[in-house]
């Protein structure tokens, strides 16, 4: 009989920092207590709390250990599953309080109190590479109650109602979607996922994937039916290898199981999913471009009309969501549309999932109701700046979006918040800047992802970006002049007028928003020739202050001999021989050296 | 998959086997302590326990947590097992075994009946 389920998480980030030589540690240590009987080791998807990985779980107590490593799990084993008494020194440190009680559920926690898991509810909780534990947690039933009682009409009604908006960034109503594909009168037609996450930081649909595969395979089903398709794509990029092993792990079980294949569920509905893998392509997360990928071709988006919904994959009518919107779909089937648009705002309902990276404690994945405000999400959920920095804006929806600055840290994030404020919800990236973050620098290096990116079809993306990453190239190197400023504003305008995708239109946004909140660090760099944060080398220059103590390190440390000066008297650094690489600043031992 | 019923039948005998990863309400869970120091697993507290999680599972039992502790206090009457309602009133129950169990799972988490004769009050009798 089993007394206790050992969740470890295995998802890509858990992964990396060790989560298999964990779990290949318990299993040997239970063996050897001859355990093997009692004790369950699970993998799971993403518990979320990435920064502290690999995360793991010891059920029935809920007892949350983090940054476990193979050299505790003895102690683990012969205290707490032998004796059972929790390793406490082991323990996450937020599950217990600052009188040391600890939390009765992991749900109290500051991490997860403020979050509402639904895209996310199975990841950590159960094994994604076994169909039965998805059946126990309701899997597949969202599927059963549409064909056997609903109508096509009544889900999409059902999705309508729901309010549920697109998740991969644009936000286009999800029941809007699925009516024009069902108007299509053509006897064939495909649905597709776009699993395509290019975001430089976001990293949501990947821990979907790996962590609860059926979801998709589910909601792909049921939006088959809907719309009246029998085959569905799931696009996905190679460099997720975890989530596409998982996902054919999770289609052949389906298909073992019948509930992908011929008349499901005894049903005259047939439906089968195939996955195609993608180079990593940035501009193929763009769904005209994902399709021609999918046909074989060189992945360049094309011109709308025709729309997808009109021909789409092979020219045959295609409805496309995103991963996230379909991990909400068998959700809202089962508790219904009024418990999802009960959640949120009033014109974005539901929830949203977040990957919280850059300058915060708690980098992870995190899924909160609309309408949070953004000081929730950085300082209640994520812990907060680290090293004491203060807040300076945070970056959401990646190379199409923009900043939010810390004066603005009370907007609600929703849809039409955040467009107000210039930025976008985009995929869900959401990257935290401290005071040591250049604005300008920021912005050109998301105009370097884009110029990397741009598939080359339009000029405007093709040679405007090119010509955008230039103008701040001199900017940050300090030859600017005012009116090249002026000349980035009106190329950006130009370039999101003209060019043809979604890639191009929204490539200026970063120079946009970061010019709208921190001009005068634009100004700075071209007027003053000064990097207010401390970031653009060519703006810089080392300086040895009276501290010194001649001590000679900094001398023989700098490794283009750039420092000079006798022992015991002051250094001086040679600004024309010195490279900047701040191998003296962070040498020396009497902070004597700064940048200005 | 060739009905509903076919999926439902998956799900139940699934349920089991996935109980042990948090109960829906926290707050009506019954929980079961087992001693499992060094003195209560020389007594026999591991088949004690073994055989409340197996009765538990075959009844069905949603909201009963079994769990372990270490050493309760009283070595001599290990094995000892608590069994704590979700308004803290608490059961202690001594020197027990497997056939104990059975009983005590049918009357005291069942019929909510405390079986007065294994507790520790009656220990000495």
């Amino acid at each position: 009989m089993i007394r206790s389920h050992i969740l470890v998480c295995g998802g890509t980030g858990c992964t990396s920092s060790g989560s298999q030589k964990v779990i290949d540690a318990l299993n040997s240590e239970l063996a050897e207590n001859n355990l093997q009987d009692e004790v369950k080791v699970v993998m799971t998807g993403c518990f979320g709390l990435c920064a502290l990985g690999p995360i793991m779980i010891v059920y029935p107590e809920g007892a949350f250990y983090s940054r476990v490593e193979p050299s505790m799990i003895p102690e683990i084993v012969s205290e707490h599953i032998i004796k059972g008494r929790v390793v406490k020194k082991y323990l996450y440190t937020e599950s217990t309080d600052e009188n040391g009680v600890e939390h009765d559920s992991l749900n109290d926690t500051a991490f997860y109190k403020k979050q509402k898991r639904v895209a996310l509810r199975n990841c950590g909780v159960i094994n994604p590479e076994n169909i039965d534990e998805y059946i126990a947690y309701d899997g597949y039933e969202a599927l059963g109650k549409v064909l056997t009682t609903m109508t096509p009409a009544e889900v999409i009604q059902c999705i309508k109602d729901s309010g549920l908006r697109g998740r991969g960034g644009a936000g286009f109503p999800t029941g809007l979607k699925w009516d024009f594909a069902s108007r299509n009168k053509s006897k064939i037609k495909y649905v597709c996922c776009n699993a395509d996450e290019g975001d430089p930081g976001a990293f949501m649909d990947r821990s979907v994937l790996e962590g609860d595969p059926h979801a998709i395979i589910e909601a792909m089903s049921i939006a088959a039916y809907a719309v009246g398709a029998c085959r569905g794509f799931v696009y996905i990029r190679a460099e997720y290898p975890i989530a596409v092993h998982r996902l054919q792990i999770a289609i052949n079980q389906a298909k073992e199981y019948g509930l992908l294949g011929d008349n499901i569920f005894g049903t005259d509905f047939c439906f089968d999913i195939e996955i195609r893998l993608g180079a990593g392509a940035f501009v193929c997360g763009e769904e005209t471009a994902l399709m021609t990928s999918i046909e074989g071709n060189r992945g360049e988006p094309r011109p709308r009309p025709p729309f997808p919904s009109d021909k789409g994959i092979f020219s045959i009518p295609t409805m496309n969501n995103n991963v996230e919107t379909y991990a909400n779909i068998p959700q809202i089937i089962l508790k219904g549309a009024d418990w999802f648009a009960g959640m949120g705002t009033e014109n974005s309902k539901g929830t949203k999932v977040f990957a919280l990276g850059g300058k915060i404690v708690n980098t992870g994945l995190v899924e909160i109701p609309m309408g949070t405000t953004l000081r929730e999400i950085i300082e209640d959920i994520g812990g907060g700046i680290p090293n004491g920095k203060k807040f300076k804006a945070a970056q959401t929806g990646g190379p199409s979006g923009g900043c939010i600055p810390a004066s603005l840290i009370d907007t609600h994030i929703d849809y039409d918040s955040l467009a107000a404020i210039g930025s976008m919800m985009g995929s869900g990236g959401l990257i935290v800047m401290d005071e040591d973050n250049c604005m300008v620098d920021i912005a050109k290096f998301f105009l370097e992802f884009t110029v990397d990116e741009s598939c080359g079809k339009c000029t405007p993306c093709r040679v405007g970006t090119k010509r955008l990453l230039e103008y701040l190239d001199k900017i940050t190197s300090g030859k600017a002049t005012m009116q090249d400023l002026d000349d980035l504003e009106e190329l950006c305008y130009y370039i999101k007028d003209n060019a043809l995708c979604g890639l191009g239109q929204t490539a200026p946004n970063p120079i946009l928003s970061t010019l709208k909140y921190f001009r005068d660090e634009y100004v700075a760099h071209i007027v003053d020739k000064k990097c207010p944060a401390g970031v653009c080398k060519s703006l810089l220059q080392y300086k040895i202050t009276d501290a010194c103590k001649g001590c000679t390190l900094c001398a023989r440390k700098c490794p283009v001999n750039a420092i000079s000066g006798a022992v015991k008297e002051k250094h001086v650094i040679d600004p024309a021989k010195c490279i900047k690489c701040g191998v003296c600043m962070s040498n020396c031992k009497f902070n004597a050296i700064i940048k200005e | 998959m060739k009905s509903l019923e076919e999926l439902r039948a998956i799900k139940a005998k699934m349920q089991n086997n996935v109980q042990l990863r948090g109960v829906d309400d926290a707050d009506s869970v019954v929980r079961v302590v087992v001693g499992m120091a060094t003195c209560g697993i020389a007594a026999g507290a591991r088949p004690v326990l073994n055989k409340f999680i197996e009765e538990v599972q075959n009844r069905g039992l949603k909201n009963v947590l079994v769990t372990q502790t270490g050493c309760i206090g009283v070595c001599r009457l290990e094995p000892i097992v608590e069994i704590i309602t979700p308004t803290g009133e608490k059961t202690t129950y001594v020197k027990m075994d497997a056939d104990k169990v059975s009983k005590i799972v049918h009357e005291h988490l069942v019929n909510n009946r405390v079986v007065e004769e294994y507790t520790i009050a009656n220990a000495d009798k």
